[in-house]
């Protein structure tokens, strides 16, 4: 997705040279490409992300876009208030970029596990919130981001995803959910780098005869209602799966028009259950510690039908 | 019943003060200051009442702003970070025919857009919300970086309060304000000497505040803050640093509560209102000094 974000943004910046980028001291390698060919555009904040977003919220102020660009909770816990009052207040034409949503950077612990920025971001009023699916998504999403005014918030996974849609993405536009997989027993809703554990779910389910639905939700805020609406309908139960908290992100939104305009479809959340990961491991290890794997996802799914099916 | 510009405006001839005189505009913020915080039941009137030479000479001597037409491109970005300041600032830009005196009666008010802690909303001439401290600096490091980049001529300013450089943040966008060589923008420091509980020496010490700026890569001065001509003289320095390729930062040294005797110095005056006979006896000391 990093990649795919890189190849999308170089080509915007080449059309329009008021798109600036300011790291956060991160992006060794990945952003060498950028710096080679926008020098003027490329500005290094050091290890300080409040003066970065402060910095950015004022830079846009002067007509420009800026990306602003780093990893885990760096560029969103840590400037938190920044981002607040004086990005999305001032609706300021800053878009946060994070690389390593969730249990990307696994092993390194805690302090990397970025578990609780789908919740934060989602909270702040005027921030569009992105959590693109893999690199096609990536594509898509970022170009559509760019050319949306305003303070903007994508959460990225790591550099070499495997593709899960099989050719590009075109036309999509915000809020839209895209279908992966058609299904007619239950529904599964992704956000996030966790698209690929969804889409093996349903592979699990169909080897035992139940047909599953699988959705992502690239675009996180504005949630796309219409299409949850619709799941809401078709479906007697959703599973929703995240690689953050269950508090107050992805599932926790669908929830909320369940709550409010469902007809009594029962959501069940998957991701992290309002806790840390503790122990130590890679991105699927820690997925799988903490239920959240493909086959955690499937074996969740199959446990609510049985209990829809005894419910008669 | 008497409005309440010509309330604060009485006293001078024909009710017209001279707000191009950075004295008389100082004395309209102290004078403006006191009403709205009595007539709100306000807070922060001590910062108010030292903050007010620094923003009278801005606006008089050193911004290039036009009440006419706020949004100008080539127009000096000011930014108050110590936004809890904010009634100097609006009535700096009442005074000056950014939007009508009268409006000031509306400060803090339910429906109003004047809160406590300055906002851009709806009020013509503000630059930045600010009001949680630390933010200022680096809003600032960002205007002043995208004008360089368009290689526009107009300057930053910001202007912080002592206890806010308490904030680790000021710290960072010091340090990337020299890291960039940004010589256009300047900061004031308000530095009264007191936050909000105690003194600055009995919270965190900053002395020696100005050798801190000079090591952080700042062209860095002190001077009187409540003697107009030095601030003057002081800015008029900061612009000739462009080109010295580091920032520049003013500490004004200045007095909270500067101009109600038993409001100087007394940490009081942060949160109380002035209300009954307090506010009487400060509009008596006010009225005689006018200028």
């Amino acid at each position: 997705m990093r990649d795919a974000f890189v190849r999308v943004l170089t080509e915007e910046m080449e059309r329009n040279d008021r798109i600036v980028l300011i790291t956060g001291d991160l992006g060794f390698g990945v952003l060498r490409p950028l710096w080679e060919r926008f020098p003027d555009r490329m500005v290094n904040a050091g290890i300080a992300e409040q003066g970065m977003v402060s910095m950015a919220a004022g830079l846009s102020a002067t007509g420009r876009t800026v990306i602003v660009y780093s990893i885990g909770n760096f560029p969103t816990l840590r400037p938190l208030e920044q981002i607040r009052n004086d990005c999305a207040y001032h609706r300021a034409d800053v878009k946060i970029v994070c690389v390593g949503g969730g249990f990307v950077y696994g092993s390194l612990g805690m302090s990397h596990h970025a578990t609780e920025d789908m919740s934060v971001m989602r909270a702040i009023p005027d921030v569009c919130c992105f959590t693109p699916g893999d690199p096609a998504e990536t594509e898509a999403v970022t170009r559509a981001m760019l050319r949306t005014p305003g303070t903007c918030y994508l959460r990225l996974g790591r550099g070499n995803e495997p593709k899960v849609h099989p050719a590009p993405v075109e036309g999509w536009t915000i809020p839209k959910a895209l279908t992966l997989r058609e299904g007619s027993d239950i529904a599964l809703l992704s956000a996030g780098g966790i698209l690929t554990q969804a889409m093996d779910a349903a592979e699990r389910l169909a080897e035992k005869g139940i047909s599953a639905k699988v959705v992502s939700f690239p675009c996180l805020k504005p949630l796309d209602k219409e299409t949850v609406n619709g799941l809401l309908a078709s479906f007697r139960v959703l599973v929703t799966v995240e690689e953050n908290t269950v508090a107050g992100g992805f599932g926790s939104a669908v929830c909320e028009i369940a709550a409010e305009e469902g007809n009594g479809c029962r959501v069940r959340r998957i991701g992290l259950q309002d806790c840390f990961a503790t122990v130590v491991g890679d991105q699927q290890y820690l997925r799988q510690t903490y239920g959240m794997d493909g086959a955690a996802i499937a074996a969740k799914a199959e446990e609510l039908l049985d209990g829809k099916r005894q419910d008669g | 019943m008497e409005s309440y510009e010509a309330r604060v405006h009485s006293g001078f001839p024909e009710g017209k003060p001279d707000v191009s005189d950075p004295r008389v505009l100082a004395w309209l913020i102290r004078r403006n200051g006191l009403e709205m915080t009595h007539l709100s039941r306000g807070s922060h009137i001590g910062s108010v009442l030292s903050v007010a030479e620094i923003i009278a000479v801005l606006y008089t001597s050193v911004l290039n702003v036009d009440p006419k037409d706020p949004k100008k491109p080539d127009r000096d970005r000011l930014i108050l970070s110590k936004g809890h300041a904010g009634s100097a600032v609006y009535s700096a830009l009442a005074e000056t025919g950014f939007f009508p005196v009268e409006q000031l009666k509306t400060h803090y008010a339910n429906g109003s857009v004047l809160s406590g802690h300055v906002s851009h909303k709806g009020v013509p001439g503000v630059e930045v919300s600010t009001g949680a401290l630390g933010h200022g600096l680096g809003i600032g490091v960002g205007m002043a970086l995208g004008a360089r980049m368009d290689r526009a001529p107009w300057r930053t300013f910001v202007v912080l309060g002592d206890g806010e450089c308490d904030e680790g943040s000021v710290w960072e966008s010091a340090l990337q304000a020299a890291q960039y060589g940004l010589d256009r923008l300047v900061a004031v420091v308000d530095y009264n000497h007191m936050q909000s509980l105690t003194t600055v020496e009995k919270t965190l010490k900053l002395e020696p505040f100005e050798q801190k700026w000079r090591d952080f890569g700042w062209n860095a001065e002190s001077v009187d803050g409540h003697d107009t001509e030095a601030l003057k003289a002081a800015f008029d320095r900061a612009k000739g640093n462009a080109g010295s390729g580091k920032p520049s930062v003013i500490l004004a040294h200045t007095v909270k509560g500067r101009g109600v005797s038993f409001m100087e110095n007394n940490i009081l005056w942060h949160y109380r209102t002035p209300q009954g006979e307090e506010y009487e006896a400060a509009l008596a000391e006010l009225e005689a000094q006018r200028p």
